[in-house]
């Protein structure tokens, strides 16, 4: 119970007023006012696609190459490959993503210092501690500021994961099921995507629709209740549910529809898919969406796996950029690569490991593209061997509130919640949380 | 609070016409097959003098539905239902009452409901981990089973000492986020006196914490065993107020959490059975005499003070025996009323007029659909160590452990416990939610491949509507009315429409109804 008059300009009754709302189940009708107050600058980007490698990715054999560092570190992946960007060098693996770094920025000095999968996943994605609250992810934060609730009208949700949703990961905290992504599973990959309740094989449309006039008309208790405000919502909710069985969302997953060239280009595996997936998604004005890429928890045979999958991240993660700036969406949509942690930078050569690396939440690496930030540069440093940040430091939250900058949301303001809690949308350095500011020297002013 | 009445009347009630001069059909009866109780009388009072009136009885086969679904978060068998149906003894109702008070389920459910108060799950951000969730669920159910005293229950909890595995009770400190003594007299006063601590005046939470300043966390040589105990480094006296103001002197040596845990479950502690019921209440019929149940302040009073007394008194005289306290709420007619309101409003539904529906919980949905299908659930969980297997036919109601994965149950709003806050069990309807129920591969395969509906369908041979007869009675616990008989038996005369499909798609529909999903 907040007693307190509010400074950040949700009133008591709008608080009231959502809180209600949220309670009953009903739309809610979104403070908007408050959101145009929060816009500080316009929106450079409308979109993202966030890349989450799940599990944690090693840097050093991807972003950050140490080959100076020798084998105790570098292992058999002992180069470097030059970039079409002068001075900035990737992963020997990633032959590809060499040739879009001018598309790129690669900050080398993300750190948080945590090495346990959730916690990690946790702070990445919420730029949070974990606390009393559980918030609500970027997705999650996008989805209420960019959603329904302002506006969007497409044909899918605004906050999509393909294909999987992270378990054990509350993407919308206390925001609720309202904010939670829709996951599409099914597998792009495959010969037909068959997204989770919108396609169901072996029932025709037609009986799809035969059988929802059955049970409308089966609807006894319904109809003796007629104005109920639960069942409205429940009504409502089915009626939403039709639109996305019968509607535009199908033939947007339809993955058949891009040439075969394209598909090709991007891999035709469920990553290089999904990659294809999210552009037709942003494409058609979904605001946010994240590819759960997962296997990059590499205990073990670490190397083994860096070969296959890295040429498969390439591939994928490069045809995405290529094809977003070729039809000009990159300038409109960030495209966010990172997992909860990157991974030690000294191999583990000792048993029962043979090879593996472990967790690494001290430095690590992200990588961030279009939307307003800078290609072509590289933010802050490791150490010389990857285990420490050597030059600017960025906290999860500093990147976080930048993609919140561009994307036109207020990052220090309020974050209206059906809970009628008194919460900003990310910590301040007067909370006591460790900042290395916001990513100024690659974003668009 | 005139402004929350303002926008509820606004907001909210999109009033239902005024319930028609007969009966409805098949909800709605008439006359009162049950007597009206001391709760009926404090209910009605509160009703009449705001010039509200309560809904009708309900029926037979609504009472047989919700009864199972409130005591024993469990859908009655088409066995259960006919024979509650043909019995003819008066007082039928107060017998099944009894009778499901005893079944294993009713520990199992129970056990679930306090589980998410006690916040067990395995892992983030509490981390109880996997042996100490297992022997902690059993400790709680096994006091539910034994129908365990609550003021014993309760200061079993809060004074244990010992290891996370030998000692479940001790968890109740672990599963805290957070050990300092500030988390921990939060999640005390949260779990047994219904209050927020966070908005209570600097200076009572401050003696509050107190009593939980001498508390010790050590791990022991075992993996994850953890040992909780009074801090063995020498400390001096402590003196410490309690919440009513008294002074209590703590002597080196002694172990503050008892002189408190004595404090609260004494007869005449103004928190404990108040908050104790008032749950119970809001637990069977969605809403606290204070609203919301675990939010008791002095400036958030009962809807209805002098029934929220009468639910304490027969607490605390009968001994702590939390069984009196349901089976007074169930064998009222304020329970048993209908849940077509006869007077709509924030008032009417404050003050309990009808019965409110509600959808059923994640675990008691997945579950009535395993139930009604013949199929099960195969739960499991990777992290953390040791992983956790559940076979196929436990069910979902009873999973120790709140962090199992599962994307059906996190869809359909299974709280995180991460608080032990009641609104975190989230029931409100969403789009996908509809979506998984109307069009997922999980359902169609549970429907085409249902060992039980083959069963069905082979006993009922050529009699078709015997067939549908069984059908409703196995899925809505009532048989169809004539008119639902004949819809469906134009959906099987229909053109294109083969018998194989028809039949599939009548499950698929009842288990889409709002009868079916929602608890009313």
């Amino acid at each position: 119970m907040n007693k307190n008059p509010r400074s950040d300009g949700i009133t008591r009754r709008e608080a009231l007023h959502w809180g209600l709302a949220g309670a009953a189940g009903l739309t809610f009708f979104g403070p908007r006012r408050v959101l145009a107050k929060a816009a500080r600058r316009p929106a450079r980007a409308t979109a993202v696609i966030q890349i989450w490698m799940w599990g944690g990715p090693s840097h050093l054999d991807t972003f950050d190459p140490k080959p100076e560092a020798g084998y105790d570190y570098c292992g058999p992946l002992s180069s470097a490959t030059p970039t079409n960007v002068p001075g900035i060098r990737i992963g020997e693996l990633l032959p590809r993503l060499a040739q879009h770094a001018d598309k790129y920025a690669i900050i080398r000095s993300m750190t948080h210092g945590v090495n346990a999968h959730e916690t990690a996943s946790y702070l990445v994605q919420t730029g949070r501690e974990p606390g009393r609250l559980v918030y609500p992810s970027v997705g999650a934060v996008v989805s209420l500021f960019k959603g329904y609730d302002h506006g969007y009208a497409g044909p899918v949700p605004p906050y999509v994961v393909l294909t999987e949703p992270q378990g054990r990961f509350s993407e919308a905290g206390f925001l609720g099921q309202r904010y939670k992504p829709f996951a599409t599973g099914g597998d792009p990959g495959a010969a037909r995507f068959a997204v989770e309740g919108l396609v169901a094989e072996g029932i025709s449309d037609e009986r799809q629709r035969r059988r929802r006039d059955l049970l409308h008309a089966l609807d006894t208790l319904g109809k003796a209740m007629p104005g109920d405000p639960h069942f409205a919502r429940l009504d409502q909710c089915e009626e939403q549910a039709y639109e996305l069985m019968f509607g535009e969302a199908r033939r947007l997953f339809d993955l058949s529809e891009e040439p075969d060239e394209l598909r090709e280009e991007y891999g035709r595996n469920t990553f290089g898919q999904s990659c294809l997936a999210a552009r037709r998604l942003v494409e058609a004005g979904v605001p946010y969406v994240t590819i759960n890429y997962k296997g990059w928890d590499t205990h073990k045979q670490h190397f083994q796996i860096m070969r296959r999958k890295l040429p498969e991240l390439d591939q994928g993660m490069a045809a995405l950029l290529a094809d977003l700036a070729g039809r000009g969406l990159l300038d409109r949509t960030i495209v966010w690569w990172g997992g909860e942690f990157g991974r030690t930078p000294r191999v583990q050569w000792e048993p029962p490991w043979n090879g593996g690396r472990g967790h690494h939440g001290k430095c690590f690496s992200a990588v961030v593209a279009g939307g307003g930030f800078k290609g072509g540069c590289v933010v802050g440093a490791s150490n010389a061997t990857g285990e420490e940040v050597a030059a600017r430091p960025v906290y999860p939250s500093d990147l976080i509130g930048s993609i919140y900058e561009l994307l036109g949301i207020d990052p220090d303001g309020p974050l209206p919640n059906p809970r009628g809690l008194d919460v900003r949308l990310l910590p301040s350095p007067a909370d006591g949380v460790a900042s290395g500011g916001r990513l100024r020297e690659i974003m668009a002013v | 609070m005139k402004i929350l009445f303002a926008a509820m009347v606004w907001g909210l009630a999109v009033a239902a016409p005024r319930a028609p001069a007969q009966p409805v059909r098949p909800y709605e009866r008439s006359d009162w097959p049950t007597p009206a109780n001391e709760v009926d009388e404090r209910v009605l009072a509160a009703l009449r003098a705001r010039g509200l009136g309560p809904a009708r009885p309900c029926t037979d086969e609504v009472f047989v539905r919700r009864v199972y679904l409130d005591v024993i978060g469990t859908l009655p068998t088409a066995d259960e239902v006919r024979q509650f149906l043909e019995d003819t003894r008066t007082g039928k109702r107060a017998a099944l009452i009894e009778s499901l008070l005893v079944r294993e389920e009713f520990a199992d459910y129970w056990s679930l409901k306090w589980c998410d108060v006690l916040r067990v799950k395995s892992e983030y951000p509490i981390n109880l981990w996997p042996n100490a969730v297992q022997a902690y669920h059993r400790w709680v159910r096994d006091a539910i089973a034994s129908n365990k005293p609550y003021d014993a229950f309760a200061y079993e909890l809060l004074t244990a000492s010992g290891s996370n595995f030998r000692v479940p009770p001790v968890n109740f400190y672990r599963a805290v986020q957070g050990q300092d003594r500030g988390a921990i007299a939060a999640a005390v006063a949260l779990t047994f006196m219904g209050t927020r601590l966070e908005a209570w005046p600097a200076e009572p939470r401050h003696e509050l914490e107190g009593f939980f300043s001498r508390l010790a966390f050590k791990p022991t040589a075992e993996w994850k065993e953890e040992i909780v105990c009074l801090d063995p480094t020498p400390g001096g006296p402590l003196d410490l107020s309690l919440p009513d103001g008294t002074s209590v002197h703590i002597a080196v040596g002694d172990d503050p959490r008892r002189a408190f845990a004595a404090w609260l479950v004494a007869p005449d502690n103004p928190w404990f059975a108040r908050s104790v019921v008032n749950r119970i209440w809001a637990w069977l019929l969605g809403r606290g005499i204070i609203h919301e149940a675990d939010d008791v302040r002095s400036d958030n009073p009962p809807a209805i003070p002098e029934l929220l007394a009468l639910l304490e008194s027969e607490l605390v005289q009968g001994g702590y025996d939390l069984r009196r306290v349901y089976r007074l709420i169930l064998n009222s007619r304020t329970y048993q009323q209908s849940s077509i309101p006869h007077s709509t409003g924030p008032d009417a539904e404050a003050l309990f007029a009808y019965y409110p529906v509600r959808r059923l919980d994640a675990e008691v949905l997945v579950d009535a659909l395993c139930a009604t299908l013949g199929s099960g659930e195969r739960y499991s969980s990777a992290i953390p160590e040791p992983f956790t297997f559940i076979p196929e036919k436990q069910r979902t109601i009873a999973l120790a452990d709140g962090s199992i994965t599962s994307p059906f149950l996190e869809l359909f709003g299974r709280p995180a416990r991460d608080t032990g806050l009641l609104s975190e069990r989230n029931n409100d309807p969403t789009a996908a939610q509809r979506l998984h129920l109307l069009n997922s591969s999980h359902i169609r395969k549970k429907i085409e491949s249902s060992p039980r509906l083959r069963e069905i369908v082979a006993a009922g041979g050529r009699d078709r509507r015997g067939l549908v007869r069984t059908l409703y009675l196995t899925f809505l616990s009532r048989y169809p009315t004539d008119s639902e008989l004949e819809t469906v038996e134009q959906y099987f005369g229909s053109k294109g429409n083969r018998p194989r499909h028809a039949v599939r798609d009548l499950v698929w529909a009842l288990i889409n109804t709002k009868e079916f999903l929602y608890r009313h």
